[in-house]
Formats: structure tokens, C-alpha cells, sequence
């Protein structure tokens, strides 16, 4: 279980983020959602102390982060970054990464045990001598799942991880994150753009505008109007075989047919 | 998962390790090559005796007080100033980095011409006086270096601009320093610029190796932790890394090891660009390997050089910086060329 009490954050003068307060518990995923610029990356930054927030608190379980090591916060919080950069890694030992809060001077046996159980669950194990460079897009956002998910956190944190994905792996990566947070019981905090992949996987949506929050609701409850507030555009929620699909009906910004 | 995954894995580390240990039994038998080379040629039989204390009084002169520190000299220099290199080309996510290309060796070498010629350091005081003005000059290049490397218009090719800048800043200032010098002054100033093994003392090569053993603990210490800020810095943060300690203090060790080799051989370039590439072609990106490795291949590659100098014109002894500039310099156009490519 995550609180998020109060957190603000400035870029010199430039207020980013101001007075963002959300919760959610076990097993459950918060889609964030807003336009670029709203501030979405920076809050899931700001969670996990990669920046230090000026104001506000984040609680675990009920144990405040603040003045926690950083080793201690990795063992409690996962971080998934848009993009990788362990080009020269193997597979292996891109996911056995995901073990550094824990590992002192080398690496046991338990580590491999763990690195060896998430890559057989998320079906990586003929990838596991593979050099990073030589994967997929797909494929490196399962490695990147699975460094996150050996560091066996309370919260996982992913910063739009389907954006560069075709939309067979979007469903895929998503449906690997349902699967870790439910199994497991992981709280996901998620950067997305994608609002129908918002609506469709995830339980409770945390829209932001301009560095703040404006509406935290469940998937079902989103309406038209919470998206005109948030994006800017007029939209209706459409339901289609029992699933409900966001319709941007904004035609053209600039007035051309 | 089973067994046979895990046998896989482990049989790949295995096999690196295997590299690392192929890599030291060259070093050895590059150093054996080291003691048969040389103007006055000795045997296998004569440096076996004289290794085992049964050779002439002549041969022991030869071998213990000028071709074994210049091998360990070659050694202990080569290993620091490849370990420099592979440790800035990580933190600082720059494949084009090393001690030369970033100026630092050139903000030592000033730092050294500075004690040599105004307090005749080196000649009448305690070596360390050279080496602390050269570790002076090096850390202050360091620090200009990480500034600009927080600045986000920095590039690779850019930090690698910026470090040319910096050596031609303290290029120049070492020729105005030498201009107030004596004739001999500055004979000995511009022989030194040239890099050369052949003037380290045992107790300076002790001093080079002790900052490059504390040096390469410390980096092995961490090597989990260079593999994650070779992820990026966000995603070494995120796994607990302390980058805010981490960053500033192996660049300075880099700095200090850099600072002790180029005041007591002088500017030896392209090593430590050249010998971590190298390596991660055998090795891969893994620090786990990359680190010795690194400080293996920057010893080999240095001693063959310097063998390489002492034969191609014997008896005239070739300077050993001159030489690793003429292979380095077209190595780091290539990588320069690699870069481009990539972006």
C-alpha cells in the first residue's frame, strides 16, 4: 500500500509539481494520466527519491520514505524507465540488476533463484545469454518488468512503458503488469498515455494538469468530461462489447476539414 | 526454470572469468618478452640465473634496476590509466572519455611542469611534491569536467571538445611556465612531455601502484554499482545507488591515478581510451570483468609499446607517449567516427 501525502516540487522557480496526494493498496493499478508537461514522470521521480521532492511525504505500508537509504527504498519501490540503456548487458545480468539493494559483496544463491523464477514466469529464459542490443522493443520491456519485479517491491513504478510498442506488445506489457500486481499483490503506479489501455487495465485513474492533480477516480467512472479537463478535448466513453473505449471527437484544433 | 539454465549462466561467467585469466598469462609473457628485449642482449638461460640469484653481478644490474621497474613501471601506468579510462567513460556515460581526451592528464602534466620548474621538485624535494601539483592540476580538470557534464548541452563529442579546449589552455600555460625556465629546465620538461617508462624509481612505482591497488578496490567494491549507472543514472538511483557520492569520488580516484603515472613517466595518451574498448569486445559491458580486465589490457598494451620502442631503433629508445599517440590517435577517430553513427 502507497500514500503520496502533499508532494511538491520545483525546478528552481518553476513550480512542477504542487500539493499531489494519492493512495492506493495492494494488487491495485493507478493509471496517471494527463498531457505532456503535466508533470506525470516527475511525480513517479519524486516517488522513489530519484528527485527529492521540496515538500510532501511517501508512505509504504505505512513507513515513511523520506529518511530511508536508498538501498532501502529500492527493496520497497521498482523502477521502470521509459527506455533502457544496459546495451552491453546479457539478459541475465540486466535482470539480475534488479538484485542490487540487496547483493553486499557478490551475488548468491538466492539471487539467481529469484533472477531464474521471474524469467521462467515471464518466459525469458531462452533470452537469458542474449546481449540487450539484440532484443525487441517488446523483449526489452520484459527484461526491464522483470529487473523491476526480482527487486520483489511493494510498489512498482513504470513511466509510460508502452509508448514505443506495437500494439500485440502494448497489450502483452500490459498484461504482464496486471499479472505481477495481482499475483503478487504489487501496487502499480503507471505513466500512460494511452487512455484506452488506461480503461482497460488499470483500477483507479489519477489524472493531472499543469503539476496538479484534478481528478482521482476508478476506470469506470471516468467520463467526458474528466478528459476535456485534463486534455483538452471533447470525448465520449463508448462501450463496446462490455468494454468502455475512450472516442476523441475533436476533429481539427485549427478549423480545416 | 532448471538446472541446466542455471549450469548456462554460470558456464558464461565462467568463460569470462577464463578471458580474464588467458588475458594475465599474456601480461606474463609480455613481461618476459619485456626482459629479453633491450639493447644489451641477455638470454633465457641469463635472465633465468639472474632471476634465481646464479647470474653475473652485470646481468643483475640489467635486469633488477632497468628492465624490471621499467616493466613494472609499464604495468603499474598501463593499469592506471586504463582503469581511469573505463571508470570515466561509465560515469560519465561517455564512450569517448579518458584521462587524455578530457584534458585531465594534460591538467596533471601542468601541475607537474609548475613543481619541476618553480620549486625544482623532483630534482632536490620529496617526489610527492611533483605528484601533489599534478594531482592539482588533474582534479581541477575533473571538476570542470563533471560541471560540464551536468550541463545538459553536453554531448559526448562536445565533453571531448570541451576537453580539447582544457589541454590546449594548459598546453599553453606549460610553455609559459617553461619560458622563465633554464635551458636544462627545459630540456628535461620537454623530454618528459614525451612519456617515458624509463624514469620511474622503485618508489615511485610504488607510489603509482599504491593509488592504482586502492583505486581498483574501491571500483571492484562497486562494480554492481557501475553496471547500474551504465543503465543510467535514473535507473541506478532507482536500485539504490548513491550517485551523488559515487560519481564524484571515482572520478577523483581517476584523477589521482592519472595525476601519480603522468608526474613520474609523463603524458602517456590513448590507453585508457583504447584498452577498456578492447576489452569490452571480450568481456562485455559487465564491470564484474570490465574493471580487471581493463587494468590488464592497459598494462599489456603499454608493454608491448614500450617494447616496441626499445627495439624498433635500438639502441635508441624510442618514447613510448609518442607511439601510443600515433596507434591512439586514428583508434579515437574511429570510435568518434562509431558515435556519430549511433546518433
Amino acid at each position: 500500500m502507497i500514500s503520496v501525502e502533499n508532494i511538491s516540487f520545483s525546478y528552481g522557480q518553476k513550480r512542477i509539481l504542487e500539493d499531489i496526494t494519492l493512495s492506493a493498496g495492494s494488487g491495485e493499478i493507478v493509471g496517471i494520466l494527463g498531457n505532456n508537461g503535466a508533470g506525470k514522470s516527475t511525480l513517479i521521480t519524486c516517488i522513489n527519491r530519484i528527485r527529492e521532492p521540496s515538500s510532501g511525504e511517501v508512505l509504504i505500508n505505512g513507513q515513511a520514505i523520506s529518511g530511508m537509504k536508498g538501498r532501502d527504498i529500492a527493496r520497497l519501490i521498482a523502477y521502470v524507465p521509459q527506455r533502457s540503456e544496459a546495451e552491453a548487458l546479457s539478459v541475465f545480468d540486466c535482470i539480475l540488476l534488479g538484485r542490487k539493494p540487496y547483493i553486499r559483496w557478490n551475488i548468491a544463491e538466492e539471487d539467481i533463484n529469484i533472477c531464474e523464477r521471474v524469467m521462467h514466469k515471464l518466459g525469458l529464459e531462452h533470452l537469458q545469454l542474449r546481449n540487450m542490443d539484440e532484443l525487441s522493443g517488446g523483449e526489452q520491456q520484459k527484461v526491464m518488468i522483470a529487473r523491476a519485479l526480482v527487486q520483489e517491491p511493494a510498489v512498482l513504478l513504470l513511466d509510460e512503458p508502452t509508448s514505443s510498442l506495437d500494439p500485440r506488445n502494448q497489450i502483452e506489457t500490459m498484461s504482464l503488469i496486471r499479472k505481477a500486481a495481482k499475483e503478487d499483490g504489487i501496487t502499480v503506479l503507471i505513466v500512460l498515455h494511452d487512455l484506452n489501455l488506461a480503461l482497460r487495465f488499470c483500477d483507479r485513474l489519477f489524472f493531472m494538469k499543469d503539476g496538479r492533480g484534478i481528478r482521482y477516480c476508478r476506470a469506470d467512472e471516468v467520463d467526458g468530461g474528466t478528459i476535456r479537463a485534463s486534455y483538452g478535448v471533447d470525448a465520449d466513453i463508448a462501450t463496446i462489447n462490455g468494454e468502455r473505449f475512450v472516442m476523441i471527437r475533436q476533429e481539427d484544433i485549427y478549423g480545416h476539414e | 526454470m532448471g538446472r541446466s539454465e542455471e549450469r548456462t549462466y554460470r558456464s558464461y561467467i565462467l568463460r569470462k572469468w577464463l578471458i580474464i585469466a588467458a588475458m594475465l598469462l599474456a601480461l606474463a609473457a609480455v613481461s618476459f618478452l619485456s626482459l629479453l628485449a633491450g639493447s644489451s642482449s641477455l638470454t633465457f638461460a641469463d635472465i633465468f640465473h639472474s632471476l634465481t640469484g646464479q647470474g653475473s653481478r652485470e646481468q643483475g644490474i640489467i635486469i633488477w634496476n632497468i628492465r624490471m621497474p621499467r616493466i613494472a613501471a609499464a604495468i603499474a601506468v598501463g593499469a592506471a590509466l586504463s582503469l581511469s579510462g573505463c571508470i570515466m567513460q561509465c560515469v560519465l556515460h561517455n564512450p569517448l572519455a579518458s584521462s587524455s581526451t578530457l584534458g585531465v592528464s594534460q591538467g596533471a602534466s601542468f601541475g607537474a611542469a609548475l613543481a619541476l620548474i618553480s620549486i625544482g621538485a623532483g630534482t632536490t624535494a620529496a617526489p610527492w611534491l611533483v605528484t601533489a601539483s599534478a594531482f592539482a592540476g588533474g582534479i581541477a580538470t575533473t571538476i570542470a569536467m563533471l560541471v560540464l557534464s551536468r550541463l545538459r548541452i553536453s554531448t559526448p563529442s562536445s565533453m571531448i571538445l570541451a576537453g580539447v579546449a582544457i589541454s590546449s589552455m594548459f598546453s599553453g600555460a606549460t610553455t609559459l611556465i617553461q619560458y622563465s625556465a633554464d635551458d636544462t629546465m627545459v630540456a628535461s620538461i620537454v623530454y618528459w612531455t614525451f612519456g617515458n617508462l624509463g624514469r620511474a624509481s622503485w618508489s615511485e612505482i610504488a607510489m603509482i601502484a599504491s593509488a592504482s591497488l586502492l583505486s581498483f578496490s574501491f571500483f571492484m567494491l562497486n562494480r554492481w554499482n557501475y553496471n547500474a549507472i551504465g543503465s543510467g543514472r535514473h535507473t541506478a538511483k532507482s536500485l539504490g545507488v548513491n550517485t551523488g557520492f559515487l560519481i564524484p569520488m571515482s572520478l577523483a580516484l581517476c584523477a589521482l591515478m592519472t595525476s601519480v603515472a603522468v608526474a613520474f613517466t609523463g603524458c602517456i595518451s590513448f590507453i585508457g581510451l583504447i584498452a577498456p574498448h578492447a576489452v569490452r569486445k571480450l568481456v562485455g559491458n559487465d564491470f564484474r570483468f570490465l574493471i580487471p580486465g581493463s587494468a590488464i589490457a592497459g598494462a599489456i598494451l603499454l608493454l608491448a609499446s614500450d617494447i616496441a620502442c626499445r627495439t624498433a631503433a635500438a639502441p635508441i629508445v624510442l618514447p613510448v607517449g609518442a607511439l601510443t599517440s600515433f596507434i591512439g590517435a586514428p583508434i579515437f577517430l574511429c570510435l568518434i567516427l562509431r558515435e556519430r553513427r549511433k546518433a
